[in-house]
């Protein structure tokens, strides 16, 4: 048999596997850990830092962080709550998000996360970045004005397309998604059936001509809040 | 494609034996010949050493020294670190400026010269300082800088400037620097005299485990900032499983105020290689990486000689001292300008060839460091006081210093004291002696452990340094009475900003947010609410940062906003009715005015 953990996420006992992280754990017990980076498929990336959670009093990022037999996990403290809000706004205020043009409205989990986390309007001035668009490949659109650096196509191209066609360039406020070529996508080897063509949490990376096939207002998180395929889990069980 | 250039590129990657995780030595190899990585050298590389050209480029764009577009022959770097802002490097800055006709960040038309600013180069106790290409300058004033754009003018090589040779081993043939050593205070045990090798052969007598022994019972901690047990974090790596195990030396120095373990790396170089050897023998481990911040690249050549006169010894190489099965190497690893690779893991990151992000724990290190192996990773001060701990033994060390912290730490010492240098003291000093020593009367405030760490004033002086009050990397910078506070904190938080790897959302955003506030009140246009609003926020980023940089980078606010709570508050403007105005209408006009060329009638 597998070897189990016991641990308690905000007083709910739970029963992992050995080896699991929290988030994975968490996620298996319909307990909803709001999280921008991580997505199931990919390795953990660790960098928006929303799942933040204690363990043992110590904060952690769920996602990263291995579970162990007998700890302490908080999740929903008011103050842990306040911090991921004041990472949502960052990411908001850090790019240029316009929302209400946006053709990922809706399907978009950083503007998801903002209305789970109760988020009307961010609280940090705007810091309005000139940031690029690409627009070259025939079949994908990248607007950097909405990247949150969270990883995702990096890691999809490089892991599971075999492309390698995203990477990081920059420091700091100069950090920026790039692609594997002097400066356009096209001129790259991505193709619209790339698994790095359906990651991006927002929309920086988004398939030309299709953008509307949904009307707004028929949209993922226009109809529940994001998380609730998670916690869904828990009330089937009880 | 440019024939010379793919040449060049070749050559450097046979050198590096195309391998991937050496891109950092090949990519700095490129600069120097060539001044600039192209984008045409990345893709070339990229096929040499089969890797992606965006990788090659995430790499060069995150190193400060490494850049795209080319640069001049010389490129001089001022440091503008707050020390040397105090001892005026703006107006040494501003003398080169002038006597070269660019401004900061420019290159002159000839293309032979650049002129930049880069962030503390560890030479606070003789700022104002600057790098030239791979040269240190330092004492500058605006005559010293006119004369060295005059003899650059005449000849494009920063070697051959002609300087004052500084003490020890400074003046050595292999390194030509007018840098002085400012050993101001001997202790017991790294500037001692000492027996070479004795501590090695003790160690090599004892069976690994039992060096590992010795080591937890000296209860040595790390003295590299975060205090972790040097024997515990060994135990970790000796019993990890890995055919192959590493040893690395961190050597990146650079919080800014610190400057000791240059030099350490100057003269004391001989108990540094010696303690990495015995770490080796320890852990089992044959292979030893030393982490040189790119700012020290000027002794490289000493170290690799002393490198070689080791191995000519015995005393590195195969069958350590003739102990049979102990091989044991040490190579130099060059860094290329980026704080954040101080961070163990982001040291990880660089030694293998990539972008200096710091890794996601676990797995640590001691499991999973360096290529994968078990690592670990050690300052160059920690290193040293293993020698002397395997030559005089665990309880001879444990018998200086204080009961919960053992031995003596290296201080450097500078800011707005008589007597700046390094020093060598028993942990458990107190503020007030260590003032009283080095000459500073008058002292406002007092930087512990560089900004990273903490601003104390004056009713702290009573406080010690020592693992359980004021723990410390070693960075002291003292404040006058005649300096401004929070211009300092800002200037700290621009070096936060300008240093952060930018992997994480609170670290890369919120440190910008923190000194956009702070400048708010520092301008007079703070309220009251700013206050919680910087306290909340540096929380924040303090709780949810993914590494030590974040997690302590909005110290220099916190921390004032503690101590010096009152100069805040004297800048808060108080308004008269209870509305507290978030919103500055004639800022907010600005930009429509410039547009409208008109001022605004109603404000
Ligand atoms: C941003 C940052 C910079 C650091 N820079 C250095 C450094 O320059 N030198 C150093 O020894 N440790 C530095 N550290 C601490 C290292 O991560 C690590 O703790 C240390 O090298 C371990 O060695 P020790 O146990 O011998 O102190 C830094 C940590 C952080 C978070
Ligand atoms: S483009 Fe999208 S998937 Fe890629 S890093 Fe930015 S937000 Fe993440
Ligand atoms: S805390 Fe700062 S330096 Fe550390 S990983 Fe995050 S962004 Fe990088």
């Amino acid at each position: 048999m597998e070897k189990t953990v016991k641990f308690t996420i905000d007083g709910v006992e739970i029963t992992a596997k050995a080896g699991q992280t929290i988030m994975q754990a968490a996620d298996e017990a319909g307990i909803y850990i709001p999280r921008l980076c991580y997505m199931n498929e990919l390795k953990p990336h660790g960098s928006c830092r929303v799942c933040t959670v204690m363990v043992n009093g110590n904060p952690q990022a769920a996602c990263t962080q291995p579970v162990a037999e007998g700890t302490v996990v908080k999740s929903e403290t008011e103050k842990i709550q306040a911090s991921r809000r004041d990472i949502v706004d960052m990411l908001f205020v850090e790019g240029n998000h316009f929302c209400m043009v946006c053709e990922k409205s809706g399907n978009c989990e950083l503007q998801a996360m903002a209305y789970r986390l109760g988020i009307c309007a961010p609280k940090y001035p705007y810091l309005f970045p000139k940031l690029d668009v690409d627009g070259s490949h025939p079949d994908i659109f990248i607007d950097r004005n909405r990247c949150i650096l969270c990883g995702r196509c990096v890691e999809a191209s490089q892991d599971i397309d075999g492309k390698g066609v995203f990477e990081f360039v920059g420091r700091g406020q100069e950090k920026r998604v790039a692609v594997n070529a002097e400066a356009k996508l096209a001129d790259t080897n991505m193709e619209v059936t790339d698994k790095a063509a359906d990651v991006c949490p927002v929309g920086a990376i988004i398939k030309k001509r299709v953008g509307f096939a949904v009307p707004v207002g028929e949209r993922l998180y226009d109809k529940e809040p994001i998380g609730s395929d998670i916690e869904r889990k828990k009330n089937g069980k009880t | 494609m440019d024939n010379k250039l793919e040449q060049a590129v070749k050559q450097i990657c046979d050198e590096c034996g195309n391998d991937r995780t050496r891109i950092m030595d090949i990519v700095i190899a490129l600069q120097k010949s060539q001044g600039c990585v192209s984008s045409q050298a990345m893709d070339l590389i990229a096929k040499q050493v089969n890797a992606h050209r965006v990788e090659v480029e995430g790499v060069v764009s995150f190193y400060a020294f490494l850049s795209k577009d080319p640069k001049g022959k010389v490129v001089i770097r001022v440091c503008t670190d707050v020390v040397d802002r105090m001892k005026g490097v703006n107006e040494v800055g501003q003398a080169f400026q002038a006597e070269l006709g660019i401004g900061l960040g420019e290159t002159t038309e000839d293309g032979n010269i650049t002129l930049e600013h880069t962030p503390c180069i560890g030479m606070c106790d003789q700022a104002p300082a600057a790098l030239i290409n791979d040269e240190v300058f330092t004492n500058l004033s605006e005559d010293k800088a006119k004369a060295i754009v005059q003899a650059l003018k005449k000849d494009a090589d920063p070697k051959k400037i002609s300087i004052e040779l500084g003490d020890g081993n400074n003046a050595n043939e292999l390194v030509k620097s007018e840098v002085k050593n400012n050993i101001c205070k001997k202790g017991e045990i790294i500037f001692a005299d000492n027996e070479s090798g004795a501590g090695l052969k003790k160690a090599l007598e004892l069976a690994p485990a039992d060096v590992i022994k010795e080591i937890k019972e000296s209860k040595l901690r790390g003295r590299g900032g975060a205090g972790f047990p040097t024997g515990l974090k060994w135990d970790f790596a000796s019993k990890a499983e890995g055919d192959q195990k590493y040893v690395l030396c961190n050597a990146d120095e650079g919080e800014p105020g610190t400057f000791k373990d240059r030099v350490l790396l100057t003269e004391r170089y001989d108990l540094l290689f010696e303690g990495m050897t015995i770490t080796g023998y320890a852990i089992g481990a044959n292979a030893g990486v030393i982490y040189l911040r790119g700012e020290y690249a000027y002794l490289r050549a000493f170290l690799e000689n002393k490198l070689v006169e080791r191995r000519d010894k015995n005393l590195l190489g195969k069958n350590v001292l003739g102990k049979d099965g102990f091989d044991f190497d040490i190579r130099i690893q060059m860094g290329a300008g980026a704080y954040v690779c101080g961070e163990e893991t982001a040291l990880i990151s660089s030694c293998e060839g990539m972008r200096g992000d710091p890794k996601n724990r676990p797995p640590f290190p001691a499991q999973k460091g360096y290529l994968g192996c078990p690592t670990v990773v050690n300052n160059v001060e920690t290193l040293s006081i293993v020698t002397r701990i395997m030559e005089k033994g665990a309880a001879w060390f444990t018998g200086i210093g204080t009961e919960a912290s053992a031995g003596t730490k290296i201080l450097s010492i500078s800011g707005d004291c008589e007597a700046p240098g390094v020093y060598e003291f028993p942990i458990g000093i107190k503020i007030e002696d260590l003032l009283k020593e080095v000459k500073a009367e008058n002292a406002q405030a007092v930087l512990i452990g560089g900004p990273a760490g903490q601003i104390i004033s004056a009713t702290e002086f009573n406080r010690y340094i020592c693992f359980d009050d004021l723990a410390t990397g070693g960075a002291i910078v003292i404040f006058g009475a005649q300096r401004n506070i929070l211009e300092i904190v800002n200037e700290y938080m621009d070096f936060f900003i300008e240093e952060n790897c930018g992997y994480c959302t609170p670290c890369r955003v919120g440190n910008v947010l923190l000194k956009q506030r702070l400048e708010k009140i520092i301008s007079g246009k703070g309220e009251k609410a700013d206050l919680d609003y910087l306290q909340d926020l540096g929380d924040s980023v303090i709780l949810t940062s993914r590494c030590g940089l974040g997690q302590t980078s909005p110290n220099p606010i916190l921390t004032t906003l503690k101590n010096f709570r009152s100069l805040y508050e004297g800048l808060i403007k108080v308004e008269k009715d209870i509305m507290e105005p978030t919103f500055d209408v004639k800022a907010a006009l600005n930009d429509a005015e410039t547009v409208a060329e008109r001022q605004s009638v109603i404000y």
